[in-house]
């Protein structure tokens, strides 16, 4: 029996041998195009749409990061709200406190992030599963009080208002335009670092971690070091979206960062499609427009809507909506190839 | 190169290894036999730090493995493959293979993020290396295949791609044909003998395929119930009457 299945085997991997350079020219032309009609939409949109779309690179960058740590770490976490709001409030605080040029803002706000994401970090190596979710759900709790106790820094229930970055005159841009540049440009940047990094050797071993720990420890890698920097990494993330976000919104407070922020972005990301380049994407167009779109539907429970979707496209979609889109296009180059 | 003195391992109250001991010389392939649960996997389990003796010594190569950090194993130039597998099923087979040199690899977080000159060098450097080990191995067909979903002889074979790729000067194999079919066993013996050459390894097998072992291997230890009950040459242990009651019990 061993003998047939691996006699079929070789036949398919022969097919496909020749088939993937074409597939990588395709994805750089597909990943080109979306770039393209980024760079052209904010020209044609009216400037809230524009807005909404900002909010989707930064929703994007957030679940980059998540996705570092939950698709591609294996680890959990239900606290990266937390994470997005440290980004923000210490970009808001530096504007606000001692009025820092925007652009000091996004280092800043990353280190931060990333200062204490390793400090989180450190029971992640120990926790898995359950107990992980646990520990992450209560960074995400205690932040809100924390936030509004110190209210000399934080401003309290109150938040910061701030000053959006405005365009120069050299760019021609509205407001909203220039918002929107910025957050590409991040966020092209994020998904070039995050991509580099998965195809390296770090990427490997955080792979090798995730499908079975002892073996890759076998092989030199170290799973606590791995996991540390991963949630790390992930926070840094989360905290750059975080940077953008008070950028964009010009205003900061307690309660734009409540739980349910966390476990929106982890819903997000699992239905966007755990461990992909495309999931984080799709999943932020899921976490922005699903909940404005059923708020049309029925204004009494978006939330119930927000559910009920999450249910029904992990049951039409068990691994997401990149990999519905992915077994789309092997079924559509399949029938090209018989035609 | 290899030697093991009083080794000693306990679960609870069992006692899985009973102060084994036998040494293995540079360029030999030594072939640990036993019943089921002689502890053969458990030994390997020490040598590779994945779990903690009770007594005794390992050294390799004059170091005192049993101080060594479980991670640092695969850089003192010792390499294995699991009894059950141990390969990553959800990411491609060539993959798994250079995972297998994470150890000699140095990008870490930032330069990869980057992708500054050195890793990229470093990762088309390896990325040669693991399709030449695969193509020696005739797994070239499989390399972009994740490894979940592949037939388990070639699994196995990649499970020994892995553990070459780390340039191992002792190589410790687990039921390494297992599943094969006869013919399948006796490449592998074919190729493994070639790879012993090519790499100047140093080989220890724990293996139940007594024509595999016999046939391959230069010297034999026999474990069981944790005790060493027997070793030597092939032809010596094959007759030891020890080793023939510990297989088919005794004669009435």
């Amino acid at each position: 029996m061993s003998e047939s299945t691996q006699v079929s085997d070789r036949t398919t991997a022969r097919e496909q041998a020749p088939a993937r350079p074409a597939a990588t020219r395709w994805r750089w032309a597909a990943a080109a195009a979306l770039l393209a009609a980024a760079v052209y939409a904010p020209f044609q949109l009216v400037p809230f749409h524009v807005f909404q779309l900002t909010m989707v690179l930064i929703y994007a960058v957030a679940l980059l990061g998540l996705n570092l740590l939950v698709g591609h770490a294996g680890q959990i976490s239900l606290g990266h709200g937390a994470f997005f709001a440290v980004g923000a409030y210490t970009a808001a605080i530096l504007l606000d406190r001692w009025d820092a040029p925007y652009p000091l803002t996004l280092p800043a706000a990353a280190l931060v992030a990333f200062v204490l994401g390793l400090a989180f970090g450190v029971p992640a190596m120990r926790l898995r599963g359950l107990y992980l979710a646990l520990v992450t759900l209560a960074i995400a709790i205690f932040l809100v009080p924390l936030l509004k106790r110190f209210e000399e820094v934080t401003g309290g229930s109150m938040g910061l208002s701030l000053a959006k970055p405005a365009p120069p005159a050299w760019s021609g841009l509205a407001e909203d335009q220039w918002l929107y540049f910025l957050a590409l440009a991040v966020t092209v940047a994020a998904f070039l670092l995050a991509a580099s990094l998965l195809r390296s050797r770090v990427g490997r071993a955080l792979h090798a971690v995730r499908d079975d720990e002892a073996a890759a420890e076998v092989m030199g890698v170290r799973p606590a070091y791995y996991k540390t920097l991963a949630f790390a990494w992930s926070a840094m993330f989360a905290g750059i979206a975080g940077c953008l976000y008070t950028w964009v919104i010009g205003f900061v407070s307690p309660d734009s960062f409540v739980v349910n922020l966390s476990i929106t972005l982890l819903a997000g990301l699992v239905v966007g499609g755990l461990g992909s380049l495309s999931g984080p994407v799709l999943g932020a167009l899921f976490v922005m427009f699903v909940p404005s779109i059923s708020q049309d539907i029925n204004e009494a429970a978006p939330g119930v809507i927000f559910g009920l979707l999450i249910i029904a496209v992990m049951y039409v979609a068990p691994t997401g909506l990149a990999g519905l889109a992915g077994r789309a296009a092997n079924s559509i180059k399949k029938t090209l190839r018989k035609g | 190169m290899l030697e093991v003195h009083d080794l000693t391992v306990r679960f609870g109250g069992i006692t899985a290894l009973d102060g084994v001991g036998f040494s293995v010389a540079a360029g030999e392939m030594v072939g640990l036999i036993g019943p089921n649960g002689a502890g053969k996997t458990t030994l390997f389990n020490c040598l590779t730090r994945r779990c903690d003796a009770d007594g005794g010594t390992v050294r390799h190569e004059g170091k005192d493995l049993l101080a060594v950090p479980p991670h640092a194993i695969a850089a003192l130039g010792i390499a294995r493959t699991f009894q059950n597998l141990g390969l990553f099923p959800r990411i491609s087979v060539r993959d798994n293979v250079m995972v297998g040199a994470h150890h000699r690899g140095r990008a870490g977080f930032l330069t990869a993020a980057l992708r500054l000159p050195g890793v990229r060098g470093e990762e088309r450097g390896l990325r040669a290396e693991a399709d030449a080990v695969l193509q020696r191995l005739s797994l070239s067909h499989v390399a972009d295949h994740p490894a979940a979903g592949l037939p388990f002889g070639t699994l196995k074979r990649v499970e020994l791609a892995r553990a070459l790729i780390g340039r191992p000067r002792l190589l410790l194999l687990d039921e390494p044909v297992n599943g094969l079919n006869s013919a399948e066993v006796e490449e592998f013996a074919g190729t493994l003998s070639a790879l012993r050459d090519e790499h100047d390894l140093t080989v220890v097998v724990v293996e139940h395929h007594m024509g595999f072992v016999m046939g391959t291997c230069e010297r034999i230890v026999c474990l069981d119930f944790g005790r060493k009950i027997a070793e030597g040459p092939p032809e010596q242990v094959q007759r030891d009457p020890g080793v023939i009651e510990a297989y088919l019990g005794t004669a009435v």
